[in-house]
This record gives C-alpha cells, sequence and structure tokens, in this order.
C-alpha cells in the first residue's frame, strides 16, 4: 500500500481526495457521512454573511458531457452554518468554504469562520460564474481583487487558507502569484467553467433558471488539467487540482499536472458519497502497481523540469 | 467518457385528461409512459418559473395527482389538456417488496396516497393483499378513495374531525390494523410525524416499515444537498427509507430545511 498521506501548509490528510465545496456541503451529518465515506478532507457549501435562497430551480441540468449549474450561493448564512457545522466531528479535516461581496466582507466573516473549533481550514471562493455581485460576476476574478481579498482574509486567521479560482479566465497565472503573495496557502484550481447555457428544444428556453451555469464533469477535466499545469509552473504553494474527476485515472493525471490534492464534486452523482474513499482507493491501486510509494512520486512529472518535490 | 443519463434527460408530454378530484386537487393523465416504480418521482419543470417533485401515480400512462398550494401548482392547475408537460426523472429508489409478503399495509396521509396507488397495483399484480388506510383531515380532503376500491383494495378511512370514517389519525387505523395480525411489512407516504409514529410503532412490533420522505429539492441529482434528512439525499437515496434507518436520523419527524438550507421544525 502507497502512503496517501498528503499536507497541505499544517494541514494533513489521510488521502488527496477534498469533496468540493457546494457538493451536499449543506448539514454536517451529510458532511460527516462524507468522511466516513473515505474522503481525505470535506469542504462546506460555501457561505456568505446573511441567508440566501439562490436561484429558483432548475438549478443543474445534465448534459452529454456532465452538468451545468447555477445554484446561486444559498445558504443559511454564516451564524446558522457556525451552529450547523459545530458538531462535526469526522475524521476527514473540515475547510469552511465562504464567499462575500468585497475584501472587507470577506475579512468578517473569515474572522467568524475561523472562531470555529471544527474548522481546520478556510476556502475563499473569487470565482462563482452565476451569481451577481459574487465572484467573477463582480470582478473578483483580477490580481488586485485576488490580492486585497486574501490580505483581508489572512488577516483574520492563522489556519491554512485556499483561493479558488476561475478554469475561464486567461491571466490565471497572475492571480495566482497574487494569492500566493497576499498568504494564500494553497490553490484550489479550480471551480466550474464558463458559464454555459442548455437549451431545451421542446420547450425553445434556457433550461437553468438563471439561464447559464457553470460546467462541471467530464467535460471540464482537460481545462481543469491544463489550468493546473499552468498555476503549478506560477506558485511555490500547493495546487489542489478539481474539474471533472470521476476515478483514480482522473485524479492520477491531475496530480501528474501539478495537484497535490484533488477536489472531487460531481463525481458524487455518479457514485454517491463513497465516491472519494473509491477514489483513494483507485490511486492507492495504481501506484502499487507502478511500484510508487507515495504520489509526491508522481506530483508535476507532467513538467519537463523535474518536479520540485 | 461517461454519457447522460436518460433519467436526467428532460420529456416533454401533452395533458391527455384532467380530472378534478376535490376543491384543490387534479389528477393529470399524459399521453405517454415512463419506465418507473412505484415512489420514484419526477422533477417537473414550467419554463421560467421553477422546477418541483412529483411523486408518479401511474407509470403507463404517466400520472400525476397534484395539490394546489403554491404559485408552482397553481400554474400546473391552469394548464388544460393538450398542453405541454415537461419533466425530467423518474427519481429515487421507489418502495421495495421482498417477495415474501402475503398481506401489506399501506398508510398515506394527505397528498401521500397517490405513489401508495401505483404501489397498490404493484401489489396486486404480485397477488399479495394491500390494504389501504387513507388519513386526511376531513371527508372533503379524502384522496383516490374510488380508485383503490376499483382495484379491490379494501380501504379504511380516517379524518381528523370524523367527518368520514374513522375519527383520528391514520395511524389510529394502522395499528388497529397490525393489532389485527398478518401483515407482513407497512409502507408509508405522508406527514412526517405520522411516519415517524408507524416507523415507531412497527419498530416495536417487528415489523417491516418503508417511509417516503419529502424535502425541499434543489438538483434532485443527489449533489446540491439541500433535501437531506441528516446525511441522507432524499432524492438520490430515497425517498423510501426502512423506517429504523429513518429513525436514526436525528431531523426525522424532526426537522426539514427551506430553500437556503436552514433547518425548520417540521
Amino acid at each position: 500500500m502507497a502512503d496517501l498521506t498528503t499536507k497541505i501548509a499544517s494541514l494533513t490528510l489521510r488521502n488527496p481526495t477534498i469533496l468540493a465545496s457546494g457538493i451536499t456541503g449543506v448539514s454536517c451529518d451529510s458532511l460527516k457521512r462524507t468522511s466516513e465515506g473515505g474522503a481525505g478532507a470535506v469542504t462546506s457549501k460555501s457561505v456568505t454573511m446573511e441567508a440566501r435562497k439562490g436561484h429558483n430551480n432548475p438549478i443543474m441540468v445534465a448534459f452529454e458531457g456532465g452538468f451545468l449549474n447555477a445554484v446561486g450561493y444559498s445558504n443559511p448564512g454564516i451564524d446558522h452554518a457556525l451552529q450547523e457545522f459545530s458538531a462535526y466531528d469526522g475524521e476527514a479535516p473540515f475547510i469552511f468554504s465562504i464567499v462575500a461581496k468585497d475584501a472587507e466582507e470577506f475579512g468578517e466573516i473569515a474572522r467568524k469562520a475561523d472562531s470555529l473549533q471544527a474548522c481546520a481550514a478556510i476556502e475563499i471562493v473569487l470565482s462563482c460564474p452565476h451569481t451577481p455581485g459574487y465572484g467573477t460576476m463582480a470582478g473578483q476574478g483580477t490580481p488586485q481583487a485576488t490580492q486585497d481579498i486574501t490580505r483581508a482574509v489572512r488577516q483574520q486567521t492563522k489556519k491554512p487558507l485556499s483561493v479558488k479560482l476561475s478554469p475561464s479566465i486567461q491571466a490565471l497565472g497572475d492571480i495566482a502569484k497574487a494569492a500566493e503573495s497576499a498568504g494564500a496557502n494553497a490553490i484550489n484550481m479550480g471551480n466550474t467553467a464558463g458559464p454555459g447555457m442548455v437549451i431545451d428544444i421542446e420547450r425553445g428556453q434556457p433550461v437553468l433558471a438563471f439561464k447559464v451555469g457553470g460546467i462541471s464533469g467530464p467535460a471540464l477535466k482537460p481545462l481543469a488539467v491544463r489550468c493546473v499545469y499552468d498555476v503549478f509552473e506560477s506558485v511555490k504553494i500547493p495546487v489542489i487540482g478539481t474539474g471533472g474527476i470521476s476515478n483514480g485515472k482522473d485524479a492520477l493525471e491531475m496530480m501528474m499536472a501539478g495537484a497535490t490534492a484533488v477536489g472531487v464534486g460531481t463525481a458524487v452523482h455518479y457514485r454517491g458519497p463513497q465516491a472519494l474513499g473509491e477514489i483513494a482507493r483507485e490511486i492507492d491501486a495504481w501506484l502499487d502497481a507502478h511500484g510508487h510509494a507515495s504520489p509526491g512520486e508522481i506530483i508535476g512529472i507532467a513538467h519537463e523540469n523535474e518536479p520540485r518535490k | 467518457m461517461i454519457n447522460m443519463d436518460e433519467k436526467n434527460a428532460y420529456k416533454t408530454f401533452r395533458i391527455a385528461s384532467i380530472r378534478p378530484d376535490n376543491y384543490r386537487v387534479k389528477t393529470f393523465t399524459l399521453d405517454g409512459a415512463l419506465e418507473a416504480k412505484p415512489g420514484q418521482f419526477c422533477m417537473v419543470w414550467i419554463p421560467r418559473l421553477n422546477e418541483k417533485p412529483f411523486s408518479i401515480m401511474n407509470a403507463d400512462p404517466l400520472t400525476f395527482n397534484i395539490a394546489a398550494v403554491g404559485e408552482f401548482s397553481n400554474k400546473l392547475h391552469e394548464l388544460a389538456v393538450g398542453d405541454k408537460i415537461t419533466l425530467r426523472g423518474p427519481y429515487g429508489n421507489g418502495f421495495a417488496l421482498t417477495g415474501k409478503e402475503k398481506k401489506v399495509l399501506l398508510v398515506g396521509g394527505g397528498y401521500g396516497v397517490a405513489p401508495l396507488y401505483f404501489f397498490a397495483k404493484k401489489c396486486l399484480a404480485q397477488k399479495i393483499e394491500p390494504v389501504m388506510v387513507i388519513g386526511a383531515r376531513n371527508e372533503q380532503d379524502v384522496l383516490l378513495e374510488k380508485d383503490f376500491t376499483e382495484e379491490g383494495v379494501r380501504v379504511v378511512v380516517t379524518t381528523d374531525d370524523g367527518s368520514k370514517g374513522i375519527k383520528g389519525f391514520a395511524t389510529v387505523a394502522a395499528q388497529a390494523e397490525l393489532d389485527a395480525g398478518g401483515v407482513d411489512a407497512v409502507f408509508a407516504c405522508g406527514p412526517e410525524k405520522m411516519m415517524a409514529a408507524l416507523a415507531r410503532l412497527c419498530k416495536d412490533k417487528n415489523i417491516p416499515c418503508q417511509v417516503s420522505l419529502e424535502r425541499y429539492m434543489g438538483c434532485g441529482m443527489g449533489i446540491c444537498g439541500k433535501c437531506v434528512c441528516g446525511g441522507q439525499r432524499v432524492c438520490a437515496d430515497g425517498p423510501i427509507f426502512p423506517g429504523e434507518e429513518a429513525l436514526k436520523e436525528n431531523d426525522f419527524g424532526q426537522k426539514s430545511r427551506d430553500a437556503s438550507g436552514a433547518t425548520k421544525t417540521l
């Protein structure tokens, strides 16, 4: 058996799989269940300052390559979320995902999130493609905004901090560097892509209530792999590769591009909450079969230069 | 490459007939069929408005029993024969039979009777005797009684105010049926407090029980987490759960969630 222990700053995971934000992360019990299913870490649904109902349904639609979603950051607000997750005691560390309208509000929510004992790390998301006032729709996907927001959050917490970026932005390297220079401990690369649109031809209407939504699932994978590859060359902090990972081979591909850990989302639709544990076992089996003692031996090997680790 | 699952594809039907059942419930029969199991549900979409889950009353032709209780269902009630209905599904696991049952007790409270009608027909086809308890607030709210009796199912009606049948909750009639003996399994759909009481009753009597949960639903595909009851995703892990499993979840019979994910007392 390979040693799958994964370190991201001061965070230690039993394996490199992380439940991505927005995937069943509404209740404490569902995160515990994902932990029991073998996840390396679990992430809450992204939380805002106040409660948000989100967009009307349909919030998610399938297409041949995966899904589009436009949930619109439905969440009960940070104060309710602090209560909800206070009882979290799963083996997989709990990552608190937060979003806000600007740097000041980010700082304020981060201060609250940091106060939660169960919170092992904080993720800030600057990349949602489908919610007015947040993410790329609020201009948070620029180097300057990334630096300002990351700095504001860094001032409120000493816990490991990851910044989640959009795969639909060209200046990724500069944005990742901005996050790193402002004190981020990891880059989560990244969010859903697009936005895209699905039209039902029998009704002649976009299916999603918000009309457009972020693309996830297998169709996102090659884009996400390329983004991880680029970010790996731009920063020294670890990269969490997220996008289209359905099985161990997908995860290994992402790790060869440079990911230290992998975010798993849509695969929970295909394989249920135990998907992460299964993916970890598939990574393990492949590493064993290829004579590797740990994932560290393959992280970043797709790059021309020697891997840095 | 994982191909798109057929259940996730939107399918457009036309309404073949509409039957008014009472002052706010109508039965909509569509012009086609869907391969589905009793207890499964569809996500019905009205473009530019919303999308909501509805349990299936019949698969062939596809039929839904719909109460006008809000903006979305009111809009459905405005539709006429020939109009389009677009939906995806079927979703969820459905009621399960072991193959050993000879007699089963079905308990439907309020609008929960429709999926049990579909299930009763399946039982009859497998030579299992279903007994149906219909619980309602009053005489006007008793749904589908004639549909069951026309299939030859014995029906016991209870009303909260005693305006029809036995006065009291459906659980009172269910207890009497269980006490009479011979019931191999219980299947319930209705208010969650009723189902929680029934699940505890069945646990005490050591009779297998399945309950159909209802939650605010978002994606319907096991991803968004809005419909969780404790750690269970009602859309993908349910909506049917063994009573004993449901009783392990702290939320069962106690708490639900709104569209934001905030908990509210049932």
